[in-house]
């Protein structure tokens, strides 16, 4: 699975990690007060990687003697009690009020109560520095990705995924990549009219106009009315590393995986 | 002394041309160079007799000019044009009067709404209406404000609600006689809606019709318990006019909460309604209901299309409709008797209609907890932006979400002032429960936006324009039989409308959210439209 030069769009990316949003699978924790759809954890998912990990981290863990992931609360114990510190926060600590309307906070409640219910199957992290080596190496992670500015520019750019999405997310994304594309993850192929294809990573799509980046990095620009066809592929084309990586392995990549905390500054 | 009374003559004659009478106003189909209403004329159907522009030379349209708003909230207005002079509304409600010509700035009048104002979608404005010369204009904060046309200067301000509790309004007014009519947009904060006019000279009120019916009142049995206080009812965009039945149309907006009904038993009465009011006193004289106990905030929000056609082998002064809820209408808009009404695009909440114009409710096709997947989706088969009738080639056109749906999730409400009173959300999805893209990343299987054209006789789709993307903009039409509209790509583009064939396009950079329109000026003629943050001019070459 090397990269090859050669005619642009002749070979599917190796790996395109994608991160899927959201725990349709998980049940409302046992004795919690409320009830939620898995629309409400889904965006209260969404709430919480916005606002909350740089402070909770995507664990909820981050803080010491907090666990959100495993329900352990200093201050809350029913969901009245968290979402009224979600929206008003904590006066004289770090937690700051969040400008949230009641649903929107009630749905990182469903969230924190779903992350502590699907925490009984903790997912493996192994060493990070043998993850960096499969990642590298092994899994030709780099072949479609880029971590600090090394690799492929075809996938999404990898630098912060520690800081976006949990452990078991990740797994998820390595062992299970077919659940779920981002549309904005979404490749492309372009037909001309004289016979030549084209594939990579749909930029901008309109009635006129095609725009992507090539499996060659370049940025492409075709005129319909010089294309014979568009299709934009919505599946993903990074192949799931189950029976490919060996479990340690894989634990090791997830290690490195959450190790990725980007360089932005991290605001309180 | 001859020579002075010339003078005198003269300069009166020329004043007294300025002014924009009511006749004028009734008759603005006569001197197209000008964009008096709205719509351009009181029938709401965005069609102009300049034809200047051809389908052969449309090709060489060129931008003129721009003007660019200080501001980034949406432009949606239609400006009016009064001899030379363009009017619009730089959002959220700076009154801008221009040089239609050079579009240069002769002054602009800034109306600062109250912080306390509650829009769900946007500081938006969508124009003005003008008699003699004053114009009008609504604002965000739910005033209705009187300028002078030549200096700028405020004439008259009144407000009309309370901002905080989510009223403001949005529309252009409409004017009749010597009254200015309004409502108000809220429909997402538990408003009360009505629709009220005022007297154009003093700005004192002179009536108002509930378009949420309380207890004693026509239709008030359709509110369960004290859920008619936060009905919704919302008024977004202009009526239309039939000057010989003296009555006004308007267009309804949904019942609040907008997805959860449970609070609210009923039929909701007026909301998702077409209501058919005396300009006079605003005396209800019939309505019709598109959606009974709406639950997927389908809004008739649409700009109400009055034609006279031939239906069924006599002729019949009729409303033609595009509804948000997906079905195409056509009623007699002196009875309001429902004559047809076709699906549009895909519609998966109703299937067909009883014998007194009632939809027949697909059971099961209702919001939940847990999410039901629903065509038309949230957004609706159409919405506010306006469509257009050519009595030339009898086709009407509508800027229509083709293939789109939503997942309406039901949740419960509570009333607080202020808030938003959703009841839930309308979730873009496609057919398997998967988000879809946003702009610009989108597969047809996803929704795609068109315009459409259809034969009001037979409801028959004669022609699609597709886009990859969904569209909030207008349609206009012409007497050259050209079509001008934009969408959400940042194009703006003609279409032979006997066709569907695109004739030109021009990349005007942002979303076009506002419907076009058309004057000349010393027999040159512009087609003109705003988008993104601009307005743009065009014109042939000279």
């Amino acid at each position: 699975m090397n990269r090859t030069p050669g005619s642009a769009g002749s070979r599917v990316p190796a790996l395109v990690l994608v991160l899927v949003v959201g725990f349709p699978w998980l049940g409302v924790r046992p004795g919690a007060q409320r009830a939620y759809s898995p629309l409400d954890v889904e965006d209260g998912q969404r709430l919480y990687l916005n606002a909350c990990t740089n402070c909770h981290g995507p664990e909820g863990n981050a803080v010491p003697g907090i666990d959100l992931g495993r329900g352990q609360f200093r201050r809350a114990s029913s969901d009245n009690d968290l979402i009224e510190i979600v929206r008003r926060g904590i006066p004289g600590t770090a937690m700051p009020p969040g400008n949230y309307s009641n649903t929107a906070a009630t749905q990182i409640v469903a969230y924190l109560r779903a992350m502590a219910a699907g925490g009984t199957t903790p997912t493996a992290i192994g060493d990070a520095r043998r993850g960096r080596a499969v990642f590298e190496g092994k899994g030709q992670c780099l072949t479609c990705h880029q971590v600090n500015g090394i690799g492929s520019r075809l996938g999404p750019d990898l630098s912060e995924v520690g800081r976006l999405g949990r452990a078991s997310e990740i797994e998820q994304a390595v062992l299970d990549p077919h659940r779920e594309v981002l549309p904005q993850n979404r490749t492309v192929t372009v037909t001309t009219r004289d016979g030549a294809r084209v594939s990579g990573r749909l930029l901008h799509h309109d009635t006129f106009t095609v725009l992507l980046l090539d499996s060659e990095e370049n940025l492409r620009s075709f005129d319909k009315s010089n294309v014979r066809d568009v299709t934009v592929i919505k599946t993903n084309p990074m192949p799931s590393y189950r029976g490919t990586l060996a479990d340690q392995e894989v634990a090791d990549l997830v290690g490195y995986l959450v190790s990725l905390k980007g360089t932005r500054a991290l605001t309180p | 002394m001859i020579r002075r009374v010339a003078l005198l003559l003269f300069v009166t004659g020329a004043a007294l041309h300025a002014q924009v009478s009511f006749d004028r106003l009734l008759r603005a189909a006569n001197e197209p160079q000008n964009w008096l209403t709205y719509s351009g004329t009181y029938t709401g159907q965005r069609y102009s007799e300049l034809a200047q522009i051809t389908p052969a030379n449309v090709k060489d349209l060129q931008p003129q000019w721009v003007f660019q708003a200080r501001s980034l909230e949406k432009f949606e207005a239609t400006p009016l044009v009064v001899d030379g002079v363009m009017y619009t509304v730089q959002p959220p409600n700076d009154i801008v009067a221009i040089d239609a010509a050079t579009g240069r700035t002769f002054w602009m009048y800034s109306h600062r709404p109250s912080p306390l104002a509650r829009l769900c979608c946007g500081r938006v404005n969508r124009g003005l209406a003008i008699l003699g010369q004053t114009l009008f204009m609504g604002t965000i904060d739910g005033h209705l404000i009187a300028v002078d046309a030549k200096s700028g200067r405020l004439v008259w301000d009144v407000s009309l609600t309370r901002p905080e509790a989510g009223y403001s309004l949005t529309l252009a007014p409409l004017v009749v006689k010597d009254k200015v009519i309004v409502g108000p947009a809220g429909g997402e904060y538990g408003i009360r809606g009505f629709l009220t006019a005022f007297d154009a000279k003093t700005g004192k009120q002179v009536w108002r019709f509930n378009t949420v019916a309380g207890p004693g009142e026509p239709g008030g049995g359709s509110w369960g318990g004290e859920s008619w206080k936060t009905g919704g009812g919302s008024i977004w965009v202009t009526g239309s006019y039939d000057p010989d039945a003296n009555l006004t149309y308007w267009g309804i907006g949904n019942a609040g909460p907008d997805r959860n009904g449970d609070s609210r038993p009923g039929d909701n009465l007026y909301t998702a309604s077409v209501v058919a009011l005396d300009a006079d006193t605003g005396r209800l004289k019939w309505h019709y209901q598109f959606s009974p106990h709406d639950e997927f905030d389908q809004d008739a929000t649409q700009i109400p299309v009055l034609a006279d056609l031939p239906w069924q082998g006599r002729p019949r002064k009729l409303l033609l409709w595009a509804n948000r809820n997906g079905f195409f209408y056509v009623m007699d808009r002196l009875t309001g008797e429902f004559l047809s009404g076709r699906p549009f695009v895909r519609v998966t909440w109703a299937d067909g209609f009883d014998a007194h114009g009632r939809p027949k409710r697909i059971p099961g096709q209702e919001p939940t907890p847990r999410g039901t997947l629903v065509y038309p989706g949230n957004q609706g088969a159409t919405n506010w932006y306006n469509p257009s009738f050519s009595p030339r080639t009898r086709l009407f056109y509508v800027p229509a979400w083709v293939n789109y749906a939503s997942l309406f999730i039901k949740r419960p409400q509570a009333y607080v002032e202020g808030q938003y009173f959703g009841g839930g959300e309308g979730r873009a999805t496609d057919a398997q429960g998967l988000r879809t893209a946003t702009n610009n990343l989108r597969t047809e299987d996803e929704g795609y936006g068109a315009i459409l054209a259809i034969d009001p006789l037979t409801g028959e789709r004669k022609w699609e324009y597709k886009m990859v993307d969904f569209t909030d903009a207008g349609v206009l039409t012409t007497a050259s039989d050209l079509l001008f509209s934009g969408g959400r790509e940042g194009d703006f583009y003609a279409l032979d409308a006997r066709t569907g064939a695109r004739l030109w396009k021009f990349t005007v950079g942002g979303q076009v959210q506002s419907g076009p329109m058309t004057y000349s000026i010393r027999g040159r003629q512009y087609v003109a439209v705003s988008a993104g943050s601009s307005f743009y001019a065009f014109a042939l070459p000279r």
